[in-house]
């Protein structure tokens, strides 16, 4: 029977089945990821204390929403279309039992309607950490953990699809370095489901009376096995399609594939492990612990990122200057194509990724600093330059490569995708900046009111607090718009894209219904062979120079940075 | 063309690593291990280094302490709730509950207290203003820590893990007095 077709424009193969599970993966992520920017809104709008727009009930409503449908459902579901795009469509092979994938497709729907009705009810504003014993209403929790098997039975269905990709013998050689870095995902998400498993079903039983008391340290350390790791599964998976642009734009190949796997494996062994630098000031978590986690643990990890941060530029910029854009340090960059929003979209990520994201998260993961830094609005501002402009950017930039070659459609409103990385990108990246620096004021993250009004005793901040938070604010909201402009584009060319041929209609797009019948008339694949080998060895000199200097310039903004933060520190009350 | 193409080597891990990544790996990992290092160092030659005391409780044990503290030692009074001056380097108390810090404390400058810190029911942040220091308070658990207040001045204690309708509202006070 004839299950696969190939792309005449990309030459990607879509076995029938996979190919359905990616448009509805990624379809109802991108719905996800609407809801939070609509109400992505309501928080900037009321964090900026001239506008103060929501009451404080809807403003923690609205935050705990967003928070959930960005971080989980808009991510995960997003990834789970990632994963069967590495496995099935890379490796040009039939997806193992997809009845079970759509199974673990429609419990994640489920669960991620069933957790908005909680939270929407009012009665389930806990925030996405859900920190006991503040409660939630039972189908908050149940939301999620159905969610989490939902996915969790995705991930078996890739892992699946693996096994059936070695037997059936359809690539030659060792898997692509974007399945290996795939895997490293689905690997660290197997680890975060269940220690998603061991805090959230005692949770639920106890929201619904079995269990009487949970220990509020015991349910933080597991729960930050869940919160932490699951971002090692975000990073894993863009920088797995950082590569997989590289290598479709640029024909970029890695400039070694030991070393972009050893840095995949340091994920695995010890970014996950680091959850420390959630709980840093806790009671009684003991000092070796905290060092051995966040330098042992993590510092290992953020290696493996400089890594990826080296090796992905510089395999560009070695295919550019194949290319002939040998001039100076830097002609290879300026001569990307900066109009593409694929490449637009994953260069602003790369660099506010490791710029901001990196160097924010190592800082304020240390041991020590993390006291000036716990709960500001410098969380936050972190956060939002990995899993936004770092991940979600990444995801928008994939789409815009994907609408063609699997939804069949071309981009509709070409021009503002053209200008969407840049309006979202930079609206985000004044967010974050400035958010940055009212948390080093010690603005507040998840706070109604910078005022204090109601208080029995006044606080005020420095007027400077205000003025960053309304600064930031602005870029909020530039950044809003930035993800309508990508929703308008990628929603519109599903629905009014001009039609490729073989050709997709609305249904197909947005029901995963697969094409006609007669448009997947290949049997099996080609084989797929091995990358064609170099002509000459050339690993003497330093092949991308510019990318070196663009590093060691990452590396000295590290340093300054890092070694201001400790001078901060010192500033303060001394304890122990 | 090959990051999603089989690596063209059959034995990708013998082929050798480039000398420019070699050397990005070991500038890397020289400053991830200075990193690790800042942080024993500073144990040693920092001053602000979190102890790791702690000890299991419950909201009326650690109830009781405060108001045994505040017996003793109440000073006055401020928007309803009172100052209490303990002596230097005394064990001192404060806790967090819905919506507030309590009690307000008078401290002496340069001076070393043994400052216990609980929550009587959710969890809350302790965020010292402006000094910002901020500590995770968890109910069930008396956190145990020496400080030295060494500015004077009157500081504001905010709560910065969200806590209820009411979060806005949990503000307390110390003052530091020459
Ligand atoms: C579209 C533009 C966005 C804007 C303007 C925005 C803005 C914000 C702001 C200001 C906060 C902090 C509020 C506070 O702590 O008081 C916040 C929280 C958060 N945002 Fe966003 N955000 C955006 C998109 C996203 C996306 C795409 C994601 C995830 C992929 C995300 C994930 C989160 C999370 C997890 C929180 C924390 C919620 C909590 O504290 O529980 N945001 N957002
Ligand atoms: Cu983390
Ligand atoms: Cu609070």
């Amino acid at each position: 029977m004839a299950e696969f077709r190939v792309c005449p424009d990309s030459g990607f193969y879509f076995h029938k089945s996979a190919e359905s599970l990616m448009k509805v993966n990624a379809v109802v992520g991108i719905v996800a990821l609407l809801v939070a920017g609509l109400l992505a809104l309501g928080v900037v709008l009321t964090r900026w204390q001239e506008v103060h727009w929501l009451p404080a009930d809807t403003f923690y409503m609205v935050l705990t929403a967003h928070g959930i449908n960005a971080l989980i459902f808009w991510i995960i579901f997003f990834e789970m279309a990632v994963l069967h795009f590495a496995s099935s469509t890379l490796l040009r092979c039939r997806i193992a039992t997809p009845k079970w994938a759509w199974a673990g497709f429609f419990l994640m729907l489920i669960g991620a309607v069933m957790n908005n009705v909680a939270v929407f009810s009012g009665a389930s504003s806990v925030m996405m950490t859900s920190y006991v014993p503040m409660q939630a209403e039972p189908h908050f929790y149940l939301g999620i953990i159905l969610f989490a098997v939902g996915a969790l039975i995705q991930v078996f269905v890739f892992f699946g699809t693996l096994v059936v990709a070695q037997q059936e013998k359809t690539y030659d050689g060792s898997v692509p370095l974007v399945t290996f870095g795939a895997i490293t995902a689905a690997i660290i998400a197997v680890f975060t489901i269940a220690s998603g498993a061991i805090i959230l079903i005692p949770t639920f039983l106890w929201s619904i009376g079995y269990v009487s008391h949970i220990d509020a340290e015991m349910y933080r350390v597991i729960w930050w096995g869940l919160g932490h790791s699951s971002q090692q599964i975000n990073v894993a998976a863009h920088i797995s399609i950082w590569y997989l642009v590289a290598g479709v734009l640029f024909g970029a190949r890695p400039m070694s594939e030991k070393v972009s796997r050893f840095a995949f494996l340091l994920y695995i062994f010890f970014l996950q492990l680091a959850s420390a630098h959630h709980i840093l000031v806790d009671p009684g978590i003991s000092t070796e612990w905290k060092i051995f986690n966040t330098s042992y643990a993590m510092y290992l990890a953020v290696l493996a990122s400089m890594i990826h941060g080296l090796t992905i530029p510089g395999a560009i910029e070695v295919a550019q200057r194949g290319k002939g854009y040998t001039k100076g340090l830097f002609e290879w960059l300026r001569k990307a194509p900066w109009g593409n929003p694929v490449w637009s979209g994953v260069a602003i990520s790369v660099v506010t990724f490791g710029f901001i994201g990196g160097i924010t998260g190592v800082v304020m993961g240390t041991e020590q600093i993390n006291l000036i830094i716990h709960n500001t609005i410098y969380v936050p501002a972190h956060f939002h330059a990995t899993v936004v402009t770092g991940t979600t950017l990444t995801f928008m930039a994939i789409t815009y490569l994907l609408i063609p070659v699997l939804f069949r459609r071309q981009l509709f409103l070409p021009w503002v995708a053209k200008m969407q990385p840049y309006v979202f990108g930079g609206g985000m990246t004044i967010l974050i900046l400035f958010m940055l620096g009212a948390g080093t004021m010690g603005v507040s993250r998840r706070h109604w009111d910078m005022d204090f009004a109601g208080a029995a005793m006044a606080f005020e901040y420095p007027a400077i607090a205000y003025t960053l938070m309304a600064v930031g604010a602005i870029g909020g909201v530039l950044g809003v718009v930035g993800g309508g402009m990508f929703l308008a584009v990628a929603v519109g060319s599903l629905l009014f894209g001009k039609k490729l041929e073989p050709s997709a209609g609305i249904l197909e797009s947005f029901a995963g219904k697969p094409l006609a019948a007669s448009v997947y008339n290949i049997d099996k694949p080609e084989v797929l062979a091995m990358a064609p080998k170099l002509k000459e060895e050339h690993h003497k000199g330093f092949e991308a120079p510019g990318t070196f200097i663009l590093a060691m310039l990452l590396l000295v903004t590290f340093v300054v940075y890092y070694f201001i933060n400790w001078k901060y520190l010192a500033s303060v009350w001394p304890l122990g | 063309m090959t990051s999603f193409m089989p690596p063209a080597d059959r034995n990708w891990w013998k082929v050798p690593v480039g000398r420019q990544e070699l050397i990005w790996i070991a500038i890397a990992l020289v400053w991830c291990i200075i990193m690790f290092l800042m942080m024993p160092l500073w144990h040693v030659y920092g001053k602000q280094n979190l102890s790791t005391e702690a000890y299991q409780t419950t909201p009326a044990k650690f109830g009781a302490k405060v108001e045994e503290m505040i017996g003793k030692y109440k000073v006055g009074e401020e928007a309803g709730l009172p100052i209490v001056a303990p002596p230097v380097g005394s064990d001192v108390y404060m806790l967090g509950r819905l919506w507030q810090w309590y009690p307000i404390l008078k401290l002496k400058k340069n001076k070393e207290y043994r400052l216990h810190l609980s929550s009587m029911d959710w969890q809350h942040g302790w965020s010292l203003q402006p000094d910002n220091i901020n500590l995770q308070i968890v109910p069930g658990y008396d956190m145990v820590l020496k400080i030295t207040p060494d500015k004077s001045g009157e500081y504001s204690v905010i709560c910065n893990e969200y806590c209820g309708i009411g979060h806005h509202t949990m503000v307390g006070k110390i003052y530091v007095e020459e």
